[in-house]
């Protein structure tokens, strides 16, 4: 069971990279269309989005279906929500801006749209830091505390996915519906509950 | 209201834009300070204009904000091949001496058609150069007479709702897509209607078979697939500006130092750009004030954006 569970891990960790390959050829190949620096952003933020939401939706499944030892899983999504959100975030200041800090400075203050992306990718970030076991154990009590910012901080880039747009509402109104389920599974237990202690999983085991 | 007697603004408002110019290089020159060391190369190449050459055409072609069809802009092409633009008939009328319908083979026969280069920018903050073909709208303007009444001039898009599949489920925006210019704007030498681009006819997904170019404007002012022109003595309400007042104004002349409530105009991504490839800086009046600026003189571009 516990090999079972150990593959299953490695095959998620190697899967989640297949979207960063999709990009590299697509790269390559000269496939992303007349305005590639766009599109760019736009499939590192889907994959950031993406992998933000697989990891909320860890904790709803295990207290529906009470397996066990999905803590793994969650900080192997949430970790690799940083890892495509820092690549959207180098993509801007690099491929797209080429580093020129003036402009960068200009369009972030002048943008509200960039400053609830600024605030989602801070806390993505120290969620990330405080990951490993080792700073969990050292957090203690605040580390629950801090972790649960990724509610904030999943809305946050709801609204920066939002509020950059002129048309083409569909997609986002699809992650706001699937944001709604995530978040209203936990109101629903604190509602029942009135803790969110419920939702925090059990320390893993394998 | 968006439309004000020029007495209104009083000149000390008038200023300041300069002073928020002034802000901009701040905040650049405390960065570049900062940064010098870092990246002395990047930093001394952004904002210099390079020499205007056209975008290639698969791309001007290829990625079209239309959103009649669609609100992506890479399915455009394909759904708009299917809208009937053959015996294409204009309609011009309101305060005019003489208005009528006519063909716009007609139309063509009396216009003779030039090649104008311009400058395109998108209010999402993308450009391109493209090569149009058309005529000055001022020439076709004059042939119907403009009555001294006539103050601005409403231009109206087809509205084909069975072959235009977002007039058909009434999404997003009042269809038929309306637009419109102020008299002095319709009548100015680089405003013009295009039937063509890149020495061919105008693709479908481009605005096919007529199309209004406003250069110094964002590009959502340059209304495509044109089938009735009014003259109005009243400010004609205009798709975006209902949708949305607060974000796009009946003038939308391009502007670095207005920003959109939710983005920053200051830079702009030429389409066809590498990866690794600064942003162009925007220029006022998409590099056009020399020859626009006196249309505005006296107004706030602030408050009329």
């Amino acid at each position: 069971m516990a090999t079972r569970s150990d593959k299953l891990w490695w095959y998620c960790c190697i899967a989640s990279l297949i979207p960063l390959i999709m990009l590299l050829v697509d790269i390559s190949q000269d496939n992303l269309g007349a305005n590639a620096i766009q599109a760019l952003h736009i499939r590192l933020g889907d994959w950031a989005l993406r992998f933000l939401w697989l990891t909320l939706a860890i904790t709803p499944l295990q207290v529906i279906t009470q397996w066990r030892g999905m803590a793994d899983y969650r900080q192997l999504f949430g970790l690799y929500s940083f890892f495509y959100a820092s690549l959207h975030v180098l993509g801007y200041l690099f491929a797209d801006h080429n580093g020129v800090w003036g402009n960068i400075a200009v369009d972030i203050l002048e943008s509200p749209y960039i400053w609830f992306g600024v605030f989602a990718f801070i806390v993505i970030l120290l969620l990330a830091i405080s990951s490993p076991k080792a700073a969990k154990k050292r957090m203690g009590k605040n580390w629950k505390k801090l972790h649960r910012y990724i509610y904030a901080a999943s809305c946050a880039a709801m609204i920066h996915y939002f509020w950059q747009l002129k048309g083409n509402l569909a997609e986002p109104l699809f992650y706001l519906i699937l944001l709604v389920l995530l978040l209203g599974f936990r109101i629903l237990v604190w509602l029942q509950t009135k803790q969110f202690n419920k939702l925090m999983i059990p320390k893993g085991h394998k | 209201m968006l439309i004000k007697p020029k007495a209104a603004i009083s000149s000390a408002e008038i200023t300041d834009e300069q002073h928020f110019k002034q802000r901009r290089s701040l905040i650049k020159a405390l960065l570049a300070s900062g940064a010098s060391g870092v990246l002395p190369v990047a930093a001394a190449n952004a904002g210099q204009t390079p020499p205007l050459s056209a975008t290639p055409a698969e791309l001007v072609q290829s990625y079209n904000n239309y959103y009649e069809f669609a609100f992506d802009k890479e399915s455009v092409r394909d759904l708009a091949q299917a809208l009937p633009t053959d015996q294409w008939s204009l309609e011009i009328g309101g305060e005019v001496e003489k208005p009528g319908k006519f063909y716009l083979e007609d139309i063509l026969r009396q216009q003779p058609l030039e090649e104008r280069l311009y400058r395109f920018r998108c209010v999402e903050a993308w450009s391109m150069v493209v090569p149009w073909l058309g005529f000055p709208l001022q020439r076709l303007l004059a042939q119907v007479k403009p009555l001294s009444s006539a103050k601005f001039v409403k231009f109206t898009s087809v509205y084909q709702p069975e072959f235009m599949p977002n007039q058909e489920r009434g999404l997003m925006l009042a269809w038929p897509y309306v637009e419109a210019l102020r008299i002095d704007e319709a009548m100015h030498p680089l405003t013009i209607l295009a039937t063509g681009m890149y020495g061919n006819h105008l693709p479908k997904q481009n605005g096919a078979p007529l199309r209004l170019v406003v250069p110094w404007k964002y590009g959502f002012k340059s209304i495509k697939a044109i089938v009735k022109i009014e003259l109005q003595s009243k400010p004609p309400v205009t798709t975006w500006n209902k949708s949305a007042p607060h974000e796009y104004g009946f003038y939308a002349n391009v502007n670095p130092d207005v920003s959109h409530p939710r983005w920053s105009q200051a830079t702009e991504r030429p389409l066809g750009s590498a990866l690794f490839t600064a942003r162009r800086n925007t220029e006022l009046f998409n590099g056009y004030a020399e020859q626009v600026a006196s249309l505005y003189t006296n107004m706030d571009l602030r408050h009329f954006f």
